[in-house]
């Protein structure tokens, strides 16, 4: 059968990155198609292409085998691509049967809104999915999954022959879960092709029959899904052999140097809502612990949730054996924990203000008497970590968004270093700056464990982990599925971790 | 305001903007100075200045209050509200003394001030509907209070508040400017200060950079309601009565302009006590201005509102820089 919607040698670059290198791309009539690769490998540009929220600068789109050229998302939708989001983009405030219809509401003779018709029709289509729910609800009444759904039916009834899914799954339930598996199924029964990404192997290998897989913007791999094993896709996704993983079974828990020492920081059982299920990690003084796993497994939101960023539903945070108030940052900062946010403009740096505030943020109240800021102190302790991090700025006055990624960085790190941490939690903390700096982070790193600190490093660098941890916890789906040290931290053996095979 | 853009004109946009918004305000109060000292009669004299002064002291203390509120991305509506409150509460307690009297006025103010940081902080309403509630609440309760009627005052030591002097300069200009010099070393120096700014530019860094968030907004707006209380009490003390139906009226408006002319962003995250000092000075001038040169208040009204536009317009450059 030929292929409803292709792409054939894509190009897409932003300002001097190739987001899209010559990517071809092809889904059938009624095929379930999964789109994987590791953050930053071009799965969202390339929907965002086929949406036509970008448009290529070179290579053509094909939609039932004419070049189409998309100006605006809308005119994507109107030619029968669907895109549903991993976030739900529909308005809160208004009923269910007016979001299915928004845009295209049906009319009564005067040209008035027929809110008699939009409700039957509403229903009817909902109930075809299998959701039962009061169509004239606002849409915000619903639970997040009943909300996916909604969105979902609303993308599959504007007579779409392509309906992209982007992580539809991430925040449902999974009870809903289900139900859109049978959506999915009821698609490919009408022969609507459905494009679906995902970083769940288990849905992937339940819904799917075909598999595209891209890594650095590049296309990898595309074929059958059945004639992958899970480590084969895994390793193709993170770009690693394959030879062998089977031989070296799966997951091994193994000794760890540092055993004699008590765990400075113990997380215990942790559950949050749909992120986290199960995870346990303790970090002893002077150890680098390491949390690998796919994006959505659970690594940010497990230092989260050991900081207090994140509510728990269960699960305890012990720091040299005594309880942490969950849900309290300050308290966990009281005790010793910090935690380097993943993401660095939204949730670090405050860019109106200088490198020096920058910096003493956390610790004013060690730098001040009485509530009066000392600047004597201040310069003194902001001076050593500008020349102990080698943070390059014209003075201390310089506002902080002026410096480069990399620079900002290390005024974050400065800004946890000057409360005299115990644990410190690093997420991505190389992420977005240049080699140089990169590798003396890297190596500030291994110092900070030297001294004594613990630290748990969150990275989806395969080697940074590998290099810098002494003990990987392997992360899936929100539990912990492994743990690897000493001469088990190879490759190989989280490559299978992650994917979960049994030896 | 003319002279100004007119000497920018042919450099950088986004620089002129930039320094628009840092020195604007105070270049416009002196050129608008300098306009009155050749162009109005009876500008220089002792009187007139104390006129204005006096005039602007009330509204300075509420802005300096608003300023703290607009740093964190907030905004107080019900300063004027709050005004009318302290005012009731002064014909009360006048009976026992002046000091019992303003004592009562400035908790009720600091009470009203808290309950508006708690909506904010704890509740999570938006400020801009927290506050509202108490813009409409308070004035009522105000009126509930003083049995919707205007009372005379009499209390000497209290109405020299209004008229008295202290080193030939009124007492209300006194309380204005210190305040004014407090609440710029309470942004400058203090943990807390530092911790309202980090706040209004990054609320998520600060809370996970362990800032007492919460606990800083309320006092935030505990502080703006303190000062709205001490400006109702010496608009009282001025006026001679207790006026609820009427004393700060449209008050958070003013307050408002005169933070937004004097540089603050309302996006948060910058607190400029000067230039909101200076921006009450220049709002009070060109009412003064228009007024001397015979052109109605309604006139003035509009000269203000293109001022504010132009204000909000500089700061927009330069956020989009």
């Amino acid at each position: 059968m030929d292929p409803v919607l292709e792409v054939t040698d894509v190009v897409k670059e932003f300002v001097g990155v190739r987001a899209l290198d010559g990517v071809s791309f092809a889904v059938r009539p009624g095929e379930v198609h999964a789109l994987v690769g590791e953050n930053g490998a071009g799965k969202s540009t390339l929907i965002k292409v086929l949406t036509g929220v970008h448009r290529p600068d070179s290579g053509e789109v094909r939609l039932r085998g004419e070049v189409v050229s998309f100006d605006r998302p809308v005119r994507a939708q109107e030619a029968g691509i669907s895109t549903i989001y991993q976030e739900v983009n529909l308005v809160p405030l208004i009923s269910v049967a007016a979001n299915v219809f928004l845009g295209r509401e049906p009319r009564t003779r005067f040209g008035l809104v027929d809110w008699a018709r939009m409700n039957r029709d509403a229903k009817e289509l909902l109930s075809g999915y299998g959701i039962d729910t009061d169509v004239k609800r606002p849409l915000g009444t619903l639970s997040v999954g009943a909300q996916q759904m909604v969105a979902l039916v609303r993308a599959v009834s504007t007579d779409a022959d392509v309906v992209i899914m982007d992580e539809p799954t991430s925040s449902l339930e999974p009870r809903e879960v289900e139900t859109l598996f049978s959506v999915v199924e009821r698609l490919h029964e009408k022969g609507i092709a459905v494009v679906y990404v995902s970083h769940r192997m288990d849905e992937l290998y339940r819904i799917c029959d075909q598999v595209t897989v891209l890594r650095d913007g590049k296309m990898v791999h595309t074929g059958p899904l059945n004639d992958l094993s899970r480590i084969e896709l895994v390793a193709m996704m993170l770009g690693r052999s394959v030879s062998d993983i089977r031989e070296h079974g799966a997951t091994a828990f193994g000794e760890d140097h540092n055993a004699g020492k008590e765990p400075l920081l113990e997380a215990r059982n942790l559950v949050s809502g749909v992120r986290l299920s199960d995870v346990s990690v303790s970090i002893r003084p002077g150890e680098v612990v390491g949390l690998a796993g796919l994006l959505g497994s659970g690594r940010t939101e497990t230092a989260r949730a050991i900081v207090g960023a994140l509510p728990l539903d269960g699960g305890t945070v012990l720091v040299g054996g005594k309880a942490l108030k969950s849900g309290d940052v300050g308290a966990a900062m009281r005790a010793g924990v910090n935690m380097l946010a993943e993401d660095r403009k939204a949730e670090g740096i405050i860019p109106n203000l200088s490198v020096r505030e920058n910096i003493v943020l956390a610790a004013l109240p060690q730098l001040s008497r009485f509530g009066v800021v000392s600047r004597d102190k201040q310069d003194r302790i902001v001076d050593t970590f500008v020349k102990r991090l080698r943070i390059k700025v014209s003075n201390p006055d310089q506002l902080v968004s002026e410096l480069s990624g990399g620079n900002q960085q290390k005024v974050l790190l400065a800004r946890w270093l000057c409360t005299k941490p115990k644990v410190l939690l690093l997420d991505e903390p190389t992420r977005g700056i240049d080699v140089g700096a990169k590798a003396e982070v890297q190596a500030l790193i291994d110092e900070l464990a030297q001294e004594g600190l613990a630290v748990l490093l969150i990275s989806s660098e395969m080697e940074e982990l590998l290099d810098g941890a002494d003990r990987l916890v392997v992360l899936k789906d929100g539990a912990v599925v492994g743990e690897l040290s000493g001469d088990d931290l190879t490759q190989d053996k989280v490559l299978a971790a992650i994917a979960g095979e049994a030896p | 305001m003319t002279a100004v853009t007119a000497t920018a004109g042919g450099i950088d946009r986004a620089r002129v903007a930039r320094w628009l918004q840092e020195y604007g305000v105070y270049v416009a109060v002196v050129v608008l100075l300098l306009f009155n000292v050749f162009f109005t009669a009876n500008f220089l004299t002792l009187g007139n200045f104390r006129t204005q002064l006096v005039q602007a002291a009330p509204v300075c203390i509420v802005a300096l209050g608003m300023a703290l509120v607009i740093g964190t991305e907030g905004v107080d509506l019900s300063v004027g509200a709050v005004m009318a409150l302290a005012a009731s509460l002064i014909p009360l307690y006048l009976g026992a003394g002046p000091i019992p009297a303003i004592a009562i006025a400035l908790v009720v103010g600091l009470a009203a001030g808290m309950f508006n940081g708690f909506l904010v902080a704890h509740v999570g309403i938006q400020p801009i509907v927290a506050t509202l509630a108490l813009l409409v609440g308070g004035r009522g309760l105000a009126l509930v209070i003083a049995n919707g009627q205007l009372v005379q005052l009499h209390d000497k030591t209290f109405l020299a508040l209004g008229t008295g002097d202290l080193a030939g300069i009124p007492i209300s200009v006194w309380i204005a400017g210190v305040l004014s010099i407090v609440m710029a070393l309470l942004v400058g120096r203090t943990t807390f200060g530092r911790r309202l700014v980090a706040i209004g530019g990054n609320r998520t860094a600060s809370a996970l950079a362990g800032l007492p968030v919460k606990a800083v907004l309320v006092g935030v707006y505990a502080i703006c309601g303190l000062l709205a209380a001490v400006a109702g009490i010496l608009a009282t003390a001025r006026l001679s009565a207790s006026d609820p139906a009427d004393i700060g009226m449209l008050m958070e408006l003013s307050a408002i302009t005169a933070v937004v002319v004097g540089g603050t962003a309302l996006t948060g995250g910058r607190v400029r006590i000067l230039g909101t000092v200076f921006g009450v000075i220049l709002m009070q001038l060109v009412r003064a201005t228009l007024i001397k040169h015979n052109l109605p208040d309604s006139t003035a009204q509009m000269v203000q509102a293109a001022i504010i536009v132009v204000a909000v317009y500089v700061a927009r450059e330069r956020s989009t820089r």
